[in-house]
């Protein structure tokens, strides 16, 4: 994804010169190409995260179009206030890129880890917030987000996440992706552990339950129309993200089920309320956390096993 | 740029007055902040900034950002004074539903506004990406920013103080309001300020220390040319509640409202006229 998002913001700013990227002092050689074809469209802000995205802001408040580049902490909570304040509030039209967001950077520890930035961002008025699963939705999320002068928040995987649509087929922001059709169940995945779902409804299916699976891009606003739509022609409902279990999209999508007066059962998965400390791979986290596809399909059998 | 400086100084007394009153009124606090600062938000608005208040987004208009965003009362005088809004406007000042608070709202909300500051800490990073804009636009606007003392305990201010020094940024001005006070405390005590222009110079930029209360030293200071093309600094030697005897470097005045005697006293000081005071029949609006 990593690659593909620094492919994407070379083309596009070839196109639209007010993009400009701003990037904490990471991504080595990734930009080289950006930085060739138009120096001024980069600018290393260093490893002042803070400052960066009031610079951000500055700019989008003067005509430019600037993209906030590093890891995903670094980008979010570091500077949650500038983006509180400086973004959301004066409706800078600023798109915040966190990259190796969620779990990816499994081995690098907790301080790298992203597991609150739904909940935290959620929280902020104006803000869009983004999750695409692949390279193809992430070049579609970043081509439409530029389309409005809404601030958004995009968390992007690290490198290697395997497409699972060309990007003709993933909808529009705010609209959920149906990957594949079914009746006994609905998981709904949300950012890169869309593989896992996949994964998931692959082994369901050689038990014998068949599963639609939806895959979402959009945190906020929720996808609301999508989601009830789901809920008319589905029973049971599992929500899977890389994330706090605290006021993620499962948790979204409980209260809007609710609210609408969903009559099945939604349960959501996501990362329960600690730091995963130990050292390992992305892979193994996600096991520990319980969102891996074997949780999923635990998760779906227990549902069925026991509807009411 | 027409007026002299015996004009700016009594543009600065009423506006001083209109300040004490309107704190008076609707129980706003900061007046130190305000007076500290005034001084230099009069030489900017009426010599320095290129804006026209009939087309306040003009894209090729001066960036002005308050970022000791407490001093808002002195800036929405400064700009219903210069034509942005009528200065009937801040009649409205604190009541329910207001747009005149303790701070500048977003932009959108009150023409002339760059930025709603009032958090420290905000201005400089945004003054900066607003002046980053302008090279990379091929504008030609300069941008101007005010910081407080007390402000430069947050390491953003140093950030971006960085940040401008290594991109050569140098259609930014910074003011620093340096009236040795913050909320509670000798900003020199509180987080070891001093030697703050050496600690600005240090960083690469053009330092000129000045008293803030002087308009012809401001001008030299704003006119001043750096010949290494660095970005300027104007450390402004001020004094919080500069103009009124009693707030003068009285630091309680960074949280006290003035009863309506202390608004006429004031008045006396200022040399406003007593029909300007305008306080009979109205009572201060209190939030409590």
């Amino acid at each position: 994804m990593r690659n593909a998002f620094a492919d994407e913001v070379t083309q596009l700013a070839a196109k639209d010169l007010r993009i400009v990227l701003l990037s904490g002092d990471i991504g080595n050689r990734l930009f080289d190409r950006l930085r060739a074809q138009s120096p001024t469209q980069f600018i290393n802000c260093g490893v002042a995260e803070a400052n960066m995205m009031g610079v951000a802001a500055g700019m989008a408040l003067s005509g430019l179009r600037p993209i906030t580049y590093t890891i995903t902490p670094f980008t979010t909570t570091r500077c949650l206030e500038q983006i509180r304040v400086d973004v959301a509030y004066h409706e800078a039209p600023v798109i915040i890129v966190g990259t190796g967001s969620g779990l990816s950077y499994a081995s690098l520890g907790p301080t790298h880890h992203s597991l609150e930035d739904f909940a935290i961002l959620r929280a902020i008025p104006n803000m869009r917030i983004l999750a695409p699963w692949d390279a193809p939705s992430l070049r579609h999320v970043l081509r439409q987000a530029l389309l409005d002068a809404t601030p958004t928040y995009i968390r992007i995987g690290k490198k290697g996440e395997k497409d699972v649509l060309p990007i003709e087929k993933v909808s529009t922001i705010g609209r959920l992706t149906t990957l594949s059709s079914g009746e006994s169940v609905a998981i709904v995945a949300v950012g890169t552990v869309a593989s896992e779902a996949v994964r998931a409804a692959e082994a369901l299916k050689s038990l014998g339950v068949s599963a639609t699976v939806s895959l979402a891009h959009t945190v906020k606003p929720l996808p609301e129309a999508d989601l009830r739509e789901l809920f008319q022609t589905h029973r049971f409902i599992v929500t899977v993200e890389e994330h706090s279990l605290a006021a993620g999209f499962g948790e979204s999508c409980l209260s809007f089920a609710q609210r609408v007066g969903f009559a099945g059962r939604l349960r959501p998965l996501g990362v329960p309320d600690l730091f995963l400390s130990k050292a390992g791979s992305q892979h193994y986290a996600r096991q520990q956390a319980g969102i891996d596809s074997t949780a999923i399909v635990e998760a779906v059998r227990g549902l069925i096993s026991k509807p009411s | 740029m027409i007026e002299s400086f015996q004009d700016l100084h009594r543009i600065a007394r009423e506006l001083r007055f209109r300040t004490v009153r309107t704190s008076h009124l609707s129980c706003t606090p900061h007046l130190g902040s305000c007076l500290s600062c005034l001084d230099l938000l009069v030489y900017l608005y009426w010599q320095v900034l290129r804006i026209d208040p009939s087309n306040a987004r003009d894209q090729g208009r001066d960036r002005f950002i308050l970022s000791k965003g407490h001093a808002a009362p002195v800036l929405f005088q400064v700009l219903a004074e210069r034509g942005f809004f009528p200065v009937e406007d801040l009649e409205d000042y604190g009541k329910d539903g207001s747009v005149f608070g303790e701070h500048p709202p977003a932009p959108k909300y009150l023409p002339g506004i760059e930025a709603a500051t009032g958090s420290l800490g905000h201005g400089l990073p945004m003054g900066l990406g607003m002046a980053l804009a302008a090279r990379i636009r091929g504008a030609h606007y300069r941008t101007y920013v005010i910081l407080s003392d007390g402000e430069c305990n947050e390491g953003s201010v140093w950030e971006a103080a960085l940040m401008v020094a290594a991109q050569k940024v140098n259609s930014l001005t910074v003011f620093v309001d340096y009236n040795k006070w913050q909320a509670t405390g000798r900003s020199n005590e509180v987080l070891g300020l001093a030697p703050l222009a050496a600690k600005w110079s240090a960083f690469g930029w053009s330092v000129h220390e000045i008293d803030g209360h002087d308009f012809s030293a401001i001008d030299a200071a704003v006119s001043a040319k750096d010949e290494l093309g660095r970005p300027k600094v104007i450390i402004a030697n001020t004094v919080k509640g500069k103009g009124v005897s009693f707030m003068e470097d009285d630091n309680n005045w960074h949280y006290r409202i003035p009863s309506a005697d202390e608004v006429r006293k004031a008045a006396t000081e200022l040399q406003i006229s007593p029909e300007l005071i305008r306080l009979d029949g109205l009572a201060p609006r209190t939030h409590e």
